[in-house]
């Protein structure tokens, strides 16, 4: 029961990563690295702000319009100084390193006596005592789901219909007289604000930061975004952002799994980096089916 | 009005295989002209479209629309006024948005892309309205995804929606070329249609004789980044696709194929 909650746990806080990481590979078609800075950005931010005294609650929109600051960088890089995709991405994941540890001022963080979003006075004293064990699973259901609901209405908007539609066929935009370079930055803006709310949603479930922490996100979201995505193809009554999420929890069962059979935590990226090849191959091979 | 003056352009500058396709080339096309390109491969038919466009900038001379300089004007921003139809039928669409979506965003052309709802229920009878004289099925299919649609239906949708916004300029870049006989015959009929009751300056490249001699107001022949033939009104209306073959096969000739 632990390792169920674990795995809902841990999959839906990344799962909110992996909707900003959607939004680049599956949209965009922009395989954005950045994401490795501005997760961790999140957890440093959240960190430094809770230990000030800051509510946790508003840690979570600060992050995300840090991260969208971070994405909207990454943009300016990739489409006014037209630096290719990943090494754009890359630039700013190794300049992010050097301001997240400026940010934290250390390289771990704890804050293990501070209220977080799942911890506080507040939550104490509404919730039931036989619900205190599922706490964190529900609060964590809740962000996920209003960030995929909130992004699912950006989508069927006007501004939406444009970022769909600049990875789809950019000539058409410029028939419509929009400027394609931007749609893209504001694309990639909602993508790391969404990755470094997550980041944000992270630090306070493992109440602390480490420098280390985002090491390999991109890979856990392109993962959880490919499984997503090829698994749940077929059913149209299920929503993109549904599948997405979905995929991340699947992606975090595979992996405790893969630890419950005997690998030790240290192995993690390991494992990560072999189901991601593992999933990647498997994908391509539906796609020769059809 | 749209003129292009005194304009040069090279292409491969500075190497071996530099290329002069237009020498102080002038052209001109009035309001309300409907003009019809045609020329050989490599006579620059396309190429003047991309310079007029923006997809592609001159090495000197000007581009005035309207009086106005648009040399230097970036891509996107011509197009404010300007609809396009490419040869491929897949450029004027977005596959993986549904026709009413992509009905929408090209209504939307001018305004701007915010935060209110993508599409208009209340636009539904109208676009319905729209799609039936296409005699294609479209209105019954508002919500398939257009990916799913035929080169012909998407190349028909294309043309609807590069034409929904007032423009003052159409440009047609072989349009038909992409598809069967028989569709490219409707696309044809539906510009005709689009063209004379927008009453909208057309500019229209194609390798079809039989099209640029039956539709449009003027016809321009061109060959190695020069005018070779222009006509217009009466003298177009004598003109038959023998006599443009004729001109075509003396420069074939003279070039030596």
């Amino acid at each position: 029961m632990a390792l169920i909650l674990s795995v809902l746990e841990q999959g839906m806080i990344y799962a909110i990563m992996a909707l900003g990481v959607y939004i680049t590979y599956k949209i965009l078609d922009f395989p954005d690295l950045t994401v490795d800075g501005s997760f961790p950005l999140g957890a440093a931010v959240t960190v430094v702000l809770i230990s000030k005294g800051i509510s946790p609650v508003l840690t979570l929109p600060i992050s995300f319009v840090l991260g969208a600051l971070v994405g909207t960088l990454t943009g300016i890089i990739h489409v006014k100084l037209k630096v290719r995709d990943l090494l754009s991405g890359i630039i700013m994941m190794t300049a992010l390193y050097t301001v997240n540890l400026r940010i934290a001022g250390r390289a771990n963080f704890p804050i293990y006596n501070e209220e977080t979003i799942f911890n506080n006075g507040f939550l104490n004293s509404v919730v039931p005592a036989a619900l205190a064990p599922y706490t964190t699973v529900i609060v964590i259901f809740i962000v996920t789901i209003i960030c995929k609901y909130l992004l699912d209405a950006y989508m069927s908007t006007k501004s939406g219909f444009l970022l769909r539609a600049v990875g789809d066929n950019p000539t058409l935009l410029t028939s419509l007289g929009v400027d394609k370079g931007l749609v893209k930055i504001v694309g990639l803006a909602i993508s790391n604000g969404l990755v470094t709310l997550s980041g944000s949603v992270f630090a306070q479930h493992q109440r602390f930061f480490d420098i280390s922490v985002g090491t390999g996100t991109v890979v856990i979201g392109l993962a959880s975004v490919i499984i997503g995505t090829s698994l749940f193809r077929k059913i149209t009554v299920l929503r993109v952002t549904s599948s997405v999420v979905v995929g991340s929890i699947l992606y975090k069962a595979c992996v405790a799994l893969a630890i419950s059979m005997g690998l030790e935590s240290s192995d993690l990226k390991l494992i990560t980096a072999i189901l991601f090849l593992l999933i990647l191959v498997i994908a391509m091979d539906r796609k020769k089916v059809q | 009005m749209l003129e292009l003056v005194n304009v040069n352009k090279n292409f491969n500058s500075g190497t071996i295989n530099e290329m002069c396709l237009f020498k102080d080339f002038n052209f001109k096309v009035e309001d309300g002209q409907f003009v019809s390109v045609v020329g050989s491969n490599g006579s620059g038919k396309t190429s003047m479209l991309n310079l007029i466009c923006g997809s592609m900038l001159v090495d000197s001379g000007k581009i005035l629309i309207n009086g106005e300089d648009i040399t230097y004007k970036k891509e996107f921003l011509r197009h404010k006024n300007v609809g396009r139809v490419f040869q491929d039928p897949s450029k004027g669409t977005c596959p993986s948005m549904n026709i009413l979506e992509n009905l929408s965003v090209a209504d939307n052309k001018g305004k701007p892309y915010n935060l209110t709802r993508g599409t208009n229920r209340k636009k539904i009878e109208a676009y319905k309205d729209m799609l039936r004289p296409l005699n294609l099925g479209l209105e019954d299919k508002l919500f398939t995804k257009v990916g799913a649609l035929s080169g012909g239906q998407r190349q028909a949708l294309a043309l609807l929606m590069s034409t929904m916004t007032p423009i003052d300029f159409l440009i047609l870049d072989e349009h038909t070329a992409a598809l069967d006989p028989k569709t490219a015959e409707i696309i044809m009929e539906l510009t005709n249609q689009i063209v004379r009751e927008k009453k909208v300056t057309t500019i229209m490249v194609t390798h079809n004789l039989r099209y640029a001699v039956e539709y449009g107001n003027r016809l321009v022949m061109m060959h190695e980044g020069t005018v070779v033939m222009d006509k217009s009104d009466e003298e177009k209306k004598n003109i038959s696709t023998e006599d443009i073959m004729r001109v075509f096969n003396q420069i074939s000739v003279e070039c030596g194929n």
